[in-house]
């Protein structure tokens, strides 16, 4: 290691074959420093002028780019033959001067401008939102078409299976599912009976929670719940397994991935989640009940015969039969988000993103929709 | 030969729970030299590599890398060491998030104080070195071949100029015609350079055609370590099973063709 000093010094700068004379380390460590220089130097460069590289002292890659920045890679390859390098700083040059020789040939293209990439991007947005609404409603009838062929015959379904995803989404959901809907229950009772306080109604605080729960906040809970917690857990198994190429084994294995792997999951969604839907609007009503014995003074008996009094089947009806209409789309979402997934554990993870916040949007969209059809159809 | 030792490791010993991977190694690496370090698998090829680069505390001995033990160093003076050696993992480990050419520029901005516009362009030499055409240079790693991936990251490991070059299995999943540039490559940067080269690898024409000295690790240490032919006539079932297998045989015969020509 010398003492990094550094001369680029030319004699004679304006005269056309002036000499030119490179000493001291030319190294990554003055790179910042040289480069500049070398920049403005090339320009008045003509290839005639003398070139003295005896004082050249260490020299590194970077500093071997800059000489072929200066010089380029022909000019270069003649002063390395007849200069007085070594062997082996003779080949560093030539390795940086061959590999820029070909690098230079091919041009970067220019930065498009700010708005071209915010055009391009909500291009690209709706033309990805496009192609996902395809893949879905075409992975859709692949499922249904799968799902019939099966049921006809018992002896393919996958019990074992649906067994394992059925207690894995169903099962043990039931704790998470109870607990939020009755604290939901509870709030909403709250809520009721601070409004309806003013107008002296206190006692349609029943009513209330009664209603909201069977006809929407029940299924749409469990359902959101659901979206979170077992579609992304789909789009992580299959993903993982995709990504580990066990997706492209089953198939070589003449094996169909839809028939293992997504039917198993469809159908425990389709059986779990009315269930829960149902422990839920139970749950969501007991906790509106305990508000209401607590705070305005309604007995359980009463709550009860309200309940009773009141035509609430429609509602329980309405609300239980959204949720297979959920369960298969959140199924199928979670499912299809994992057969998207390519190679890396980056790409589990986005789909999982993904997979999530697609299924609640469609819950709540499709709840939307259905509940503007019901009220007006009087249902 | 009496050289320059830049790494010295005396009396390793690595333990995972009750299973001893190494046991009072012995290791040198001399400046400007090749070495392949082979070994059958789970031999602690890559533990000791871990070992020496400061991933990770032996459970006894010391390592010396440039005369100084890495791992009981302050931060500051570590990191500056650090910065002396490149490492290309086995699967590259190239930053997903980034693309290549910022890969290849992410240390020259930290550490060489390189504007942005600067450590790209120097970038883009160091991806050309690796043999990467210059598209490459704006893509993401997901979107490379294996054999890209590593040419990335060894353009990312020669990023600071390293003086030492730790490999782990460099030619692993290229193709033969890929895989001798690339061996051509490190011999090229190594002599040129001065570069310690640290090789492990199961590439039997690598050790061949490049390696100057190769080091056999087996029964928890360093059973030998010298030149290839001193290495190949050493008296031991895995070492005779290795250089005089099938394909040990067709590897010295390729060299030796080569060598004539």
């Amino acid at each position: 290691m010398t003492t990094p000093y550094l001369t680029s010094q030319q004699t004679s700068s304006t005269d056309a074959a002036s000499s030119l004379r490179l000493g001291g380390d030319w190294t990554l460590a003055h790179y910042s420093q040289l480069e500049p220089q070398v920049l403005a130097l090339r320009e008045r460069l003509q290839g005639k002028e003398s070139v003295d590289l005896s004082d050249l002292a260490a020299l590194d890659t970077a500093g071997a780019a800059l000489l072929v920045e200066l010089f380029g890679s022909e000019r270069l390859r003649q002063l390395s033959k007849q200069s007085e390098f070594n062997e082996q700083r003779r080949a560093l040059l030539l390795t940086v001067a061959d590999a820029m020789a070909d690098s230079q040939q091919a041009q970067t293209p220019p930065e498009p401008s700010v708005l071209r990439e915010v055009l391009g991007h909500i291009g690209e947005v709706v033309e990805s939102m496009w192609h996902q609404g395809r893949a879905l409603l075409g992975f859709m009838g692949l499922t249904l078409t799968s799902m019939l062929a099966i049921l006809v015959r018992p002896t393919r379904w996958r019990l074992t299976s649906l067994t394992a995803h059925l207690e894995q989404c169903g099962l043990n959901a039931v704790p998470i599912v109870a607990l939020l809907t009755f604290l939901v229950g509870a709030v909403v009772a709250f809520l009721g009976a601070t409004i309806l306080a003013d107008f002296g109604a206190s006692i349609y605080t029943v009513n209330l929670v009664a209603f909201s729960f069977l006809r929407e906040f029940g299924v749409l809970l469990t359902a959101i719940l659901m979206a979170g917690r077992t579609a992304s857990a789909f789009t992580a198994q299959i993903g993982s397994m995709k990504a580990n190429e066990e997706i492209d084994a089953i198939r070589t294995l003449g094996l169909s991935p839809i028939e293992l792997l997504v039917l198993p999951r469809v159908f425990a969604m389709l059986i779990a989640l009315p269930i829960l839907t149902f422990i839920a609007m139970l749950s969501g009503m007991l906790g509106g009940a305990l508000v209401c014995a607590l705070s305005l003074d309604i007995p359980l008996a009463m709550y009860l015969s309200i309940l009773q009094e009141s035509d609430l089947l429609r509602h329980f009806l309405v609300g239980l039969l959204k949720a297979p209409i959920f369960a298969f789309l959140i199924a199928l979402i979670g499912c299809l988000e994992g057969f998207k997934v390519s190679g890396s554990a980056q790409s589990v993870g986005e789909h999982t993103t993904s997979a999530v916040v697609q299924s609640i949007f469609v819950v709540i969209l499709l709840d939307a929709l259905a509940a503007l059809f019901l009220m007006e159809m009087g249902w | 030969m009496s050289q320059e030792t830049v790494i010295e490791v005396r009396d390793l010993s690595n333990r995972f729970g009750s299973q001893v991977v190494h046991e009072h190694l012995d290791f040198d690496l001399y400046r400007g030299e090749i070495l392949g370090v082979v070994g059958g698998s789970g031999t602690g090829k890559s533990v000791l590599l871990r070992s020496i680069v400061g991933l990770r505390q032996p459970n006894a001995g010391t390592v010396r890398v440039f005369g100084e033990e890495l791992l009981s160093l302050p931060a500051e003076r570590r990191s500056q060491l650090e910065r002396r050696f490149g490492v290309l993992y086995q699967r590259g480990a190239l930053f997903s998030s980034l693309t290549v050419s910022e890969n290849v520029a992410l240390p020259l901005i930290e550490h060489a104080g390189l504007s942005r516009a600067e450590a790209e362009r120097l970038a883009r030499v160091k991806i050309a070195l690796a043999g990467l055409p210059q598209d490459a240079g704006s893509k993401y790693p997901s979107s490379l071949s294996g054999g890209m991936v590593k040419r990335a990251a060894l353009a990312r490991a020669l990023a600071l100029d390293p003086e030492i070059l730790f490999l782990d299995e460099p030619t692993a999943g290229l193709d033969p015609i890929g895989a001798a540039a690339f061996d051509q490559l490190i011999r090229t940067l190594s002599d040129s350079l001065g570069l310690s080269v640290f090789l492990v690898t199961h590439d039997l024409d690598t050790l061949y055609s490049i390696c100057d000295r190769v080091a056999v690790l087996a029964q928890k240490k360093v059973l030998v370590a010298d030149r290839l032919d001193v290495v190949a006539a050493t008296n031991d079932p895995w070492i005779q099973e290795y250089f005089h297998g099938p394909r040990g045989r067709a590897a010295a015969k390729a060299a030796a063709a080569a060598g004539r020509q």
